[in-house]
């Protein structure tokens, strides 16, 4: 099989088999998750316990009336949650899910492009691209709102851009490498990132969830100042489209943290424990073993989206002058002292 | 000038001012909350069941030997909402009147109470029904037929009245 099918074939079950059953779960624990935290049951009418409101959701936004502003740039209009979604689901193409399968003396690698070499350098790349879809869609809307709801996406993005990757050079000091598959065996062999890069975590925990416009950091879509913020002018959906990129960017940056800082789909210890009582398909390369990461793997994003829903109903929003100033005063320094003791540390051990 | 330095900012200790441990303070609230027991209470299978201070839908008290009312219009003359209408005509009885049309105009009642608290004769009282959904203005105003209920079903609200000062010194006899 060559290459470009391979990875066209792990596109298309990534998109319906990760993102949009991730999306739409997201949707409901949000909604379930909020509503515990408010003391209230939540969605439970459509279907056992509610699991049919996704559904339901998605049909009534691809039911309602797709409305354009008159004075509305409508390429642009259209282009922009397209140019969303695209960027929240290309980060995908770095992830690895497992390792590896062998087939057939042939090794099946769980990643859309396994070997990409810029690999933590595409993600950063993207998550800036990001910010063109917030601000075309605010501009493009020819309205004031969504206008501002775009430019605070945009200077947010660029501040928290800068911690974001100086966050990341420490843990790609100690991996020595970009390649993503190449850090999680590094930690696979050495430990978990979070154990020497803890400030690094917390500072690209930060960071992430200020790119990814969520709650505390949700100031492109403030809707007590700015209506709807950028999406103010959208409806049906291609404000479903948003919705679903805000989720995809969710479920990326959680896989990313996961990969980064908590070893990936690496489990320590119980792999080799199955091996030892003789289930040979738990060696590298075998079903169980690639099965076993991928659900230890789902498991840590699952942690990291539960985290963010958790801290989306905990924390109130950031005042505009309080996010610029935690963005440049507080967490860009902190992220160069990070790389500062890391390479002194490196350099002493 | 006798400027008081001493703002909230001010007063933050370290811990306060680098947020993480707050933050996780906050978690841990939201966190202790989510797996709390819930509030909710699931309306159409699982109904409140008023107690009898509550003041639902105004309804006739409906004694076997027929209505209390005696159409005096003091109901009508106290009702805030202007809701009320009495018109009244005489019985076979000495002195004795009753309605021939009452009518609660619902979409303008308020649920005060008032008509409750001035009847003398203890024929007009607020019941538990919470439940008043019209498909029609017309429907809004209730007749002598729908407002008219019979005296077991309003003995909570009743027995709530002569427990308080409305008919302390006044009222029916037999409340004592």
């Amino acid at each position: 099989m060559t290459e470009p099918i391979l990875a066209l074939l792990k596109t298309i079950v990534l998109l319906f088999g990760v993102v949009l059953p991730g999306a739409s779960a997201c949707v409901y624990f949000e909604r379930k998750i909020s509503a515990w935290i408010h003391y209230r049951i939540g969605p439970n009418r459509v279907g056992p316990l509610g699991l049919l409101q996704p559904i339901a959701d998605v049909v009534k936004l691809l039911l309602k009336e797709d409305i354009v502003p008159r004075a509305a740039n409508s390429f642009f209009h259209f282009l922009a949650p397209l140019i969303s979604i695209a960027i929240a689901v290309a980060t995908f193409a770095i992830v690895p899910f497992g390792h590896y399968i062998d087939v057939g003396g042939q090794n099946l690698y769980l990643a859309i492009a396994p070997h990409t070499n810029v690999g933590i350098l595409l993600f950063l790349a993207l998550t800036s691209v990001a910010v063109y879809g917030l601000t075309l869609a605010g501009w493009s809307s020819n309205s004031k709102y969504s206008l501002l709801g775009g430019l605070r996406s945009a200077s947010q993005m660029i501040s928290y851009e800068l911690s974001l990757g100086l966050a990341l050079v420490g843990v790609l000091m100690i991996a020595g490498s970009l390649e993503v598959n190449e850090i999680v065996q590094r930690q696979a062999a050495g430990g978990w990132n979070i154990f020497y890069q803890p400030l690094g975590f917390v500072i690209f925990l930060v960071a992430a969830y200020a790119e990814t416009n969520r709650a505390p950091f949700d100031l492109p879509e403030a809707e007590p100042e700015l209506v709807g913020g950028y999406h103010t002018e959208y409806s049906g959906m291609k404000f479903g489209i948003f919705f679903l990129a805000e989720y995809a960017a969710m479920i990326a940056s959680s896989a990313i943290m996961a990969t980064l800082y908590f070893g990936g789909y690496h489990l320590p210890f119980v792999p080799q424990f199955l091996v030892g009582l003789g289930f040979e398909t738990f060696a590298p390369g075998g079903l169980g073993l690639a099965l076993l990461e991928v659900g230890t793997f789902t498991a840590k994003v699952a942690f990291f989206l539960f985290v963010y829903i958790w801290v989306r109903w905990s924390i109130p929003r950031f005042r505009y002058d309080q996010l610029m100033k935690l963005g440049w005063k507080v967490l860009l320094p902190l992220s160069l002292v990070n790389v500062a003791i890391t390479g002194i540390l490196m350099l002493l051990f | 000038m006798n400027v008081n330095e001493n703002t909230q900012a001010q007063r933050l200790s370290f811990w306060e001012k680098i947020y993480l441990p707050e933050i996780v303070k906050g978690l841990g609230l939201t966190l202790k909350a989510m797996v709390a027991p819930k509030m909710t209470r699931q309306y159409p299978e699982e109904r409140f069941e008023p107690d009898g201070s509550y003041r639902g839908r105004p309804v006739l008290v409906l004694e076997e030997e027929g209505e209390r009312c005696v159409a005096c219009g003091l109901c009508s003359r106290v009702c805030p909402a202007l809701a009320i209408e009495v018109q009244a005509s005489e019985t076979e009885r000495e002195k004795e009147r009753y309605p021939t049309l009452f009518e609660i105009n619902m979409l303008r009642c308020i649920f005060c109470g008032f008509c409750e608290e001035v009847c003398p004769e203890e024929a007009i009282v607020m019941s538990k029904d919470y439940e008043m959904v019209f498909e029609k203005r017309e429907d809004g105003i209730l007749g002598k037929d729908k407002l008219l209920v019979p005296v077991a079903q309003l003995q909570d609200r009743l027995a709530y009245l002569r427990r308080h000062q409305y008919y302390e010194n006044a009222g029916p006899q037999e409340a004592s």
